[in-house]
C-alpha cells in the first residue's frame, strides 16, 4: 500500500470511529433515559411592572453594573459622544447614520485594538439587569466591541423590555450569526475579590438613551 | 511518557484524602479566616440578588423541570442540536471519553497548522486534562480568564468554579506577575496587576491561531451556543482566532431560546449576585471564512444518566453557589478536594468518575443541606453526598476504625440494655481515663477542641429520678 492510500484508509477508519462514537453515545443516552418528564411552560415568573417604570429601572440596573447612562435627543448622539470623550483620537461606528469613522468587518484587529471609542446601536435593553442586546450587524466586526477601549451603545428608550424572558423571546426570530447581551464594562474580581473595571474588553460602557 | 506526565499520572491514581489536604490549608489560620469570610460575603450577595427577584423559588423549580425534561429526551435533543448546528455551518464532533475529546481537539489544531491557542474558562477541558495533553504535543496553550491565567502560571488547578484563584493572596500574585510579566516588585494593587495581564493577553489574543472555549448553554432548536463571561475573554478569543473550538458536556443542552431566560436569570445571581454577567454571547454561525467546531463529550455522563440516585447532578449549571455556602469548602479550600470542580458539587461528581480516588469526598460535608438550598437547579446535593457515602461503605472504601466503630455502635443501639451500659461505661471512662488516652491519635475531633464536660448521669437516669420524686 502506498503512502497516500494508507493515509486514506487511516482517514476512513478514523471517520468510522467518530461515527461510531456518535452512535454509541446516542445509544447509551437512549438506554439511560429516565422516565419522560414534561417540559414546563415558562409562566408565572415574568415581570409585570408597568411600562412607565421600565426606563427608570433600566437606568438603575445599568448604573449598578458600572455603566454610565445618559438621556439624549435622537439627533444628538454624535455630539453626546464627542462631549463624553473630548480627548478621543479615534471614534468609529458601523452605522452610516453617524458621522464617525466607518467600522466594518474587514477592519484589522490590531487597528481595532487601538480604537478609542466604538459607538453601536443597541437593539433593545433589559430593565431587570441593565443589559443591551447588540446584534452583529451593529458591531462592524464581532471583535470590535471587545477590542475598543470604550464602548458607547445608543438605545431607543421605547425599546426596553422588562426581563430576560421577554428578551430571550426576541431571540426566537434572531436571524444573524452572532449577538450579545452587554451589561456594563468588562470587569474582573479574580484578585482577592477586588472589583477591577476594564478586564480584557472596554474600560467603560456608556448607554445613550434616545 | 516524560517525567511530568508520569508524575501527573501517579498523582491522578493516588487516593485523595480530603482531611489531610484540608489540614494543610487550615495550617494558615489567617488565610483560612479570610477565605471563609470572603466566600460567605459572596453567598450574602447571592441572597440579596435572589431576594430582589419576585418568584425566585418558582424560577428554580422551572429550571430544574426544564433540565429534567431535557435529560429525559437527551438523545433527541442532541440529534436536533447537531442538525441545527451543522446547518449553521459548525462542525460537530462526538467524544465518548476524555481521551477521544483531547484527540479530536488535537486533530483539529493539527489540520489547521495551529501553534498558539487561547482558552477561556472550561470545566470540561479541566476534567479531560486538555492543557497538559496539548502542551506535551508542542502547542502553546494560554488561559485567558484572569483567575485561570493566575493558576496556570502557578502550575496548579483552579480551586473554585467561578473564582479560580480565590485561594491566592494578592502579594503572591504580585510576586508571580513580577517574575512573569515584569511588573514592579512590590506592586500589589489589583488594578495594576489586572492591567498588566490585560496588556500581556491582548497581544496573545491578536496572535492566536485558534481559540478553545467552554459552553454554558447549547440551544437544541437553533444550534446556538451561549457563553457567559465578565471579562470578555471568551469573545476576544473566539472572534479573533481563525478557528473556534467549543467543548461541551452533552448535558449542556436546553430545548429553546425561551428557556435560556430562566437559566440566565438564575446563573449570575447564584454565582456572584450580579443580575446578569457582563457578556452573554449567542453564537449561531461562524463568520465567513472561519471555522466553528463543537465537541460533544460524554465521558461518564450517559453512565450517570442511568443512575437514578445520582443523575440529578447532570442538571448543574456550574454557578458555584454550593461552594460559597458550604461550611466545609469555605474552611478547607478548593484544592483539598483534589478534583475539578471542587466543593459539594465536585464531591458528588468525582466519585462517579473514579470511586477509588475520590471516596473521601462525600465525607467532606456536615450534611447540613445548605448546598441543596441554594442550588439554582435544585440538585439534591446533600442527599447525594449521603448516598455516595453508602456506596463508599458498600465498596469497602471506608477506613477500618470507622467501619468497626459503626458496626459496634449499631450492635449497641439495637439493645436498650447495651445502650444504657455503654453510656455508663463511656461516662466513667471519659471522666477517669488519663488525658493521654482520651486525646489519643484516634480522637480526630479532639485534636483541635476540648471534649464537652461529661454529665454525671444520662437523661434517662435523670428522668427516672425526677419521676421518682413525685
Amino acid at each position: 500500500m502506498n503512502r497516500k492510500r494508507r493515509q486514506n484508509a487511516l482517514g476512513r477508519a478514523e471517520h468510522r470511529t467518530r461515527n461510531g462514537a456518535r452512535a454509541a453515545i446516542l445509544e447509551a443516552v437512549r438506554r439511560a433515559r429516565p422516565r419522560a418528564a414534561p417540559l414546563p411552560l415558562v409562566a408565572g415568573v415574568q415581570d409585570t411592572a408597568g411600562d412607565a417604570e421600565l426606563v427608570a429601572r433600566f437606568m438603575a440596573s445599568a448604573q449598578a453594573a458600572s455603566a454610565t447612562v445618559r438621556m439624549v435627543e435622537a439627533g444628538s448622539v454624535e455630539a453626546a459622544v464627542r462631549e463624553a470623550f473630548p480627548g478621543a483620537a479615534s471614534i468609529a461606528s458601523a452605522t452610516p447614520a453617524w458621522s464617525f469613522e466607518q467600522a466594518n468587518p474587514a477592519d484589522e484587529a490590531s487597528a481595532l485594538a487601538r480604537l478609542d471609542v466604538l459607538v453601536c446601536p443597541g437593539a433593545f435593553g433589559v430593565a431587570e439587569n441593565g443589559a443591551v442586546w447588540l446584534a452583529e450587524s451593529g458591531m462592524g466586526s464581532r471583535a470590535a466591541p471587545f477590542l475598543a477601549q470604550h464602548l458607547v451603545l445608543a438605545l431607543d428608550r421605547s425599546a426596553i423590555v422588562p426581563d430576560m424572558h421577554a428578551a430571550c423571546d426576541r431571540l426566537k426570530t434572531f436571524g444573524e450569526g452572532y449577538g450579545a447581551f452587554v451589561a456594563g464594562p468588562s470587569k474582573t474580581a479574580d484578585i482577592e475579590q477586588t472589583l477591577v473595571i476594564g478586564a480584557h474588553g472596554p474600560r467603560s460602557l456608556t448607554v445613550l438613551l434616545t | 511518557m516524560n517525567d511530568g506526565a508520569r508524575l501527573a499520572a501517579a498523582d491522578r491514581s493516588a487516593r485523595v484524602r480530603h482531611a489531610d489536604r484540608a489540614a494543610r490549608f487550615v495550617a494558615d489560620a489567617g488565610q483560612t479566616d479570610w477565605h471563609d469570610a470572603v466566600l460567605w460575603r459572596i453567598r450574602g450577595k447571592r441572597d440579596a440578588a435572589a431576594g430582589r427577584v419576585e418568584g425566585w423559588e418558582r424560577l428554580r423549580a422551572l429550571a430544574s423541570e426544564i433540565k429534567e425534561h431535557t435529560l429525559s429526551r437527551l438523545d433527541e435533543y442532541l440529534a436536533a442540536f447537531e442538525e441545527a448546528a451543522t446547518a449553521n455551518g459548525a462542525q460537530v464532533h462526538w467524544a465518548a471519553d476524555a481521551d477521544a475529546h483531547n484527540r479530536i481537539v488535537r486533530d483539529v489544531l493539527r489540520a489547521r497548522g495551529v501553534r498558539r491557542v487561547v482558552k477561556s474558562k472550561s470545566m470540561l477541558t479541566e476534567e479531560c486534562g486538555l492543557n497538559p495533553y496539548l502542551e506535551a504535543r508542542g502547542f502553546e496553550v494560554v488561559d485567558t480568564d484572569l483567575g485561570e491565567r493566575i493558576v496556570q502560571l502557578r502550575e496548579e488547578p483552579p480551586s473554585h468554579l467561578v473564582a479560580p484563584a480565590i485561594h491566592v493572596r494578592k502579594e503572591e500574585i504580585a510576586a508571580l506577575f513580577h517574575e512573569k510579566l515584569g511588573t514592579p516588585a512590590d506592586a500589589d494593587d489589583p488594578r495594576l496587576l489586572a492591567a498588566a495581564m490585560r496588556e500581556d493577553l491582548r497581544a496573545r489574543f491578536l496572535a492566536a491561531d485558534a481559540a478553545i472555549t467552554g459552553v454554558n448553554f447549547a440551544v437544541a432548536s437553533t444550534g446556538a451556543l451561549v457563553l457567559v463571561t465578565n471579562e470578555g475573554n471568551a469573545d476576544l478569543g473566539a472572534h479573533l482566532a481563525p478557528a473556534h473550538i467549543a467543548c461541551m458536556g452533552i448535558e449542556k443542552l436546553i430545548p429553546k431560546p425561551e428557556h435560556l431566560g430562566v437559566f440566565l436569570r438564575l446563573l449570575a445571581r447564584s454565582a456572584t449576585g450580579q443580575p446578569l454577567s457582563v457578556y452573554t454571547s449567542y453564537f449561531c454561525r461562524p463568520p465567513p471564512g472561519r471555522e466553528l467546531h463543537i465537541v460533544l463529550v460524554d465521558n461518564g455522563r450517559s453512565r450517570r444518566l442511568a443512575q437514578p440516585d445520582f443523575r440529578a447532578a447532570l442538571k448543574c449549571i456550574r454557578c458555584g453557589a454550593c461552594l460559597n455556602t458550604c461550611p466545609v469548602y469555605r474552611r478547607s479550600g478548593g484544592h483539598s478536594y483534589g478534583a475539578t470542580p471542587s466543593g459539594p458539587i465536585g464531591a458528588i461528581l468525582a466519585p462517579g468518575m473514579d470511586m477509588k480516588r475520590y471516596a473521601s469526598l462525600p465525607f467532606a460535608s456536615s450534611l447540613c443541606g445548605s448546598c441543596s438550598d441554594v442550588c439554582p437547579v435544585k440538585i439534591d446535593i446533600h442527599a447525594q453526598l449521603h448516598r455516595w457515602r453508602q456506596v463508599a461503605a458498600r465498596e469497602g472504601y471506608v477506613a477500618w476504625p470507622k467501619r468497626w466503630g459503626m458496626r459496634v455502635a449499631g450492635w449497641i443501639v439495637r439493645s436498650p440494655r447495651r445502650y444504657r451500659l455503654a453510656g455508663r461505661l463511656a461516662r466513667a471512662w471519659l471522666r477517669h481515663a488519663p488525658r493521654r488516652l482520651r486525646y489519643g491519635s484516634w480522637n480526630a475531633w479532639g485534636r483541635a477542641r476540648e471534649l464537652p464536660r461529661v454529665p454525671d448521669r444520662s437523661f434517662g437516669e435523670w428522668y427516672a429520678a425526677e419521676r421518682g420524686k413525685k
